[in-house]
């Protein structure tokens, strides 16, 4: 091999790299709430785990409630699955104890919706993560993605779907709340506003900071969710099985790497036009090879 | 003509120094009626997947999505099957044409394990039907996604693929008659102006989506174990294949020298190895590097069950490095054979590890293969080398003929 050919290499090899190293672009944009974002609060110390929303969220959802656990007598569901979009988990440590609804967050900046390849998981109206079925591969990619492993998927099907909260989406066109919201006795879960739940939020941690943990989980965890909690004190949010994720949002590494090596699709194609052009060059002029 | 113009040899076709021959030969044999039931075997696994669905012939959960069809089929698969790739990089740009008899088998080799994965994904999936939007759908292209990235890419490339084979094919075809016969004619001139482009985007597509398989796994950030999840994922998976790639020609080369009597290209694979040992030395240093300088290498000795699985990948990353580090073991077909296979599994090992085993959706989520899963795995591979064989005996793919021709 003589020096141009290496040099050429060198050029192809350089293009190469640009095209696959972690080069870190400039910040993403930080993605905020939508103005007309809707959510939930929990408020995990007026929960008496009742179950009231689950069955309700059933029936509002068209699913059968899920009595293999208990023999066939009553719902007994203890985790999210393509059955159920909603569950009320206990937490129990000694004496420190705590019911948890679990369901989806509805990210501000989703982890599924960065994953999702056609956009069949997609934050739409009012800021609901919602799926389309004609979207949607069957990957599953949104569970791997998702750092609170809420997209289910109905794995005795044929022909399965891809099951989450939507946050009673279609009872909301109907000028109705969501099913949980609607029938929770003590207002455990409420209905409203992302930014109006939010000031409630911490107006009630304000107002008795001996019966809360300090923080609203959601207000900025993992680029913020519009499901947003309350816990008791001395109940941490990770007891309650809400990961501690940091206030970055889930897809940003990955999107500022990826954008950062195809900003503009420059390198890729500058790749192909070097790799082609010397391949193309090495056969024409003949060039010595077989080096070495 | 110059020993310049040797490597294109294949472009130009003709009898050459490649001397790229059909094996010749009936394909039935005890070895390929065995692969036969097996494929069968996946077949009706494959078809009870289609009836019963994913939960009732796998060990997939809501908590592991993702076995061993995207784990070893897809990503490892592909993996495996960057011989082409990583040829082409040695062969055509960095203009070593010596290593040009080896270029066919390996892009025979690429061809048969992209197109597996391709099978194996469609298998995986569970809303198949829908597949086709993904390439014909792109006002709805979530460009945010690495794994549409990979899906694009990987389809374009198996179409590459099949065009840098086909000179091979029509060189068989072109003597023959019928429209077959007439298509090769006509078409491979165009096709042989065409190639260097081609080969171009036979560079081009495996750098993206090789790297983006690697960037696949930066998303779950949380479930993806410290030891294995960093920013240069998408890096560390490019370099990983360019071992991977060598080293699974130095096997299918070294075997089928060995199955079907070809001049083994010893010396060529000792010089190949040096290249094995290049990028892996680099792979090592960089993920050591990246452990070390982001303070997470003490995980390797204090985390139970995965700092076993890191240091077993480290062995068998480092094992092959040592076993070619030395010239006199370059030359020796067993040591480089055992080198090759350790790379092999170290680059399949390092998938499995950052997709599977370092994969933790939380307490109470178990994964294993299911009977029905493995068969479809294995059937898969079964048909993959069944495609092999058939076709190095029925077209001119491996070079290295016998002088007397005996067996053509």
């Amino acid at each position: 091999m003589d020096r141009r050919s290496f040099l050429k290499g060198v050029a192809v090899a350089g293009a190469a790299g640009a095209a696959s190293s972690a080069v870190p672009a400039a910040a993403r944009e930080k993605a905020t709430a939508p103005a007309d974002a809707v959510g939930l609060l929990y408020d995990a110390t007026l929960c008496i785990g009742c179950k009231t929303c689950v069955v309700k969220c059933r029936e509002a959802n068209g699913m059968v409630p899920q009595t293999k656990a208990s023999g066939g007598l009553w719902d007994q569901q203890t985790d999210l699955d393509g059955d159920t979009r909603n569950v009320i988990k206990l937490f129990k440590d000694g004496e420190r104890t705590s019911f948890m609804k679990a369901q989806c967050m509805h990210c501000v900046d989703p982890g599924c919706v960065g994953a999702c390849m056609l956009g069949s998981l997609q934050k739409r109206e009012y800021g609901i993560v919602t799926w389309k079925g004609d979207l949607c591969i069957g990957c599953r990619y949104c569970a791997v993605a998702c750092q609170y492993n809420v997209p289910k998927f109905e794995w005795w099907s044929a022909t399965p779907k891809v099951v989450k909260c939507e946050l009673c989406s279609h009872r909301l066109a109907e000028g109705k709340q969501p099913a949980c919201t609607e029938v929770c006795p003590r207002k455990a879960v409420i209905f409203g506003k992302h930014a109006d739940l939010l000031a409630q939020a911490k107006a009630r941690v304000a107002q008795s900071p001996g019966r809360y943990e300090p923080k609203v989980f959601g207000e900025t965890d993992g680029g913020g969710t519009q499901v947003l909690y309350l816990s008791k004190k001395g109940v941490s949010f990770e007891d309650l099985g809400l990961p501690n994720v940091g206030d970055e949002p889930t897809p940003a590494l990955a999107q500022t790497i990826q954008h950062g090596i195809y900003k503009g699709f420059i390198a890729p194609v500058a790749l192909f036009a070097a790799a082609g052009f010397v391949t193309w060059r090495n056969r024409n002029k003949g060039e010595p090879g077989g080096g070495a | 003509m110059s020993a310049s113009a040797r490597h294109f040899d294949v472009v130009e076709g003709g009898d050459h120094a490649a001397n790229y021959s059909p094996v010749g030969g009936p394909v039935l044999n005890r070895f390929t009626r065995l692969l036969l039931v097996v494929i069968a075997l996946g077949g009706l696994a494959t078809a009870w997947r289609f009836i019963a669905g994913l939960g009732a012939t796998t060990g997939l959960s809501d908590g592991y999505p993702w076995g061993i069809w995207i784990a070893f089929d897809v990503v490892t698969g592909t993996a495996l099957a960057t011989g082409g790739y990583a040829l082409a990089l040695l062969v055509y740009i960095l203009n070593r044409g010596q290593y040009h008899p080896l270029v066919r088998p390996a892009i025979l080799t690429s061809a048969l394990g992209y197109s597996m994965a391709g099978l194996a994904i469609t298998i995986d999936v569970g809303r198949y039907w829908n597949v086709w939007k993904i390439p014909l759908f792109w006002g709805s292209w979530n460009l945010n996604s690495p794994l549409l990235e990979v899906a694009l890419c990987v389809m374009a490339y198996i179409i590459v693929l099949y065009l840098e084979l086909a000179p091979a094919l029509m060189e068989k075809w072109r003597t023959g008659t019928g429209p077959l016969a007439s298509i090769s004619r006509s078409a491979y001139p165009g096709l042989m102006k065409a190639l260097p482009w081609i080969i171009g985007l036979g560079i081009t597509l495996p750098t993206m989506h090789q790297s983006s398989l690697g960037a696949v796994f930066l998303l779950p950030v949380l479930k993806a174990h410290k030891l294995w999840h960093t920013p240069l994922l998408p890096f560390l998976f490019l370099v990983s294949v360019l071992g991977m790639g060598y080293a699974v020609v130095i096997i299918e080369s070294t075997l089928s020298a060995r199955f079907f009597g070809r001049k083994s290209e010893g010396t060529m694979l000792a010089k190949l190895s040096q290249w094995v040992v290049y990028s892996t030395v680099v792979f090592l240093v960089v993920r050591w590097v990246d452990l070390i300088a982001r303070g997470r290498l003490g995980l390797a000795f204090t985390d139970g069950m995965y700092s076993v699985f890191f240091w077993a990948e480290m062995v068998c990353f480092v094992m092959p490095v040592v076993l070619l580090a030395s010239p006199a073991r370059r030359a020796n077909a067993g040591y480089r054979l055992m080198a090759a296979l350790g790379i092999g599994f170290a680059g399949a090992l390092y998938r499995f590890d950052t997709y599977l085993v370092g994969f933790r959706p939380g307490p109470g989520w178990h994964y294993f293969p299911a009977v029905p899963e493995l068969l479809v795995t294995f059937g898969i591979i079964a048909l993959e080398t069944f495609v092999y064989v058939w076709a190095v005996k029925r077209f001119p793919i491996l070079g290295g003929a016998p002088a007397a021709k005996a067996k053509v």
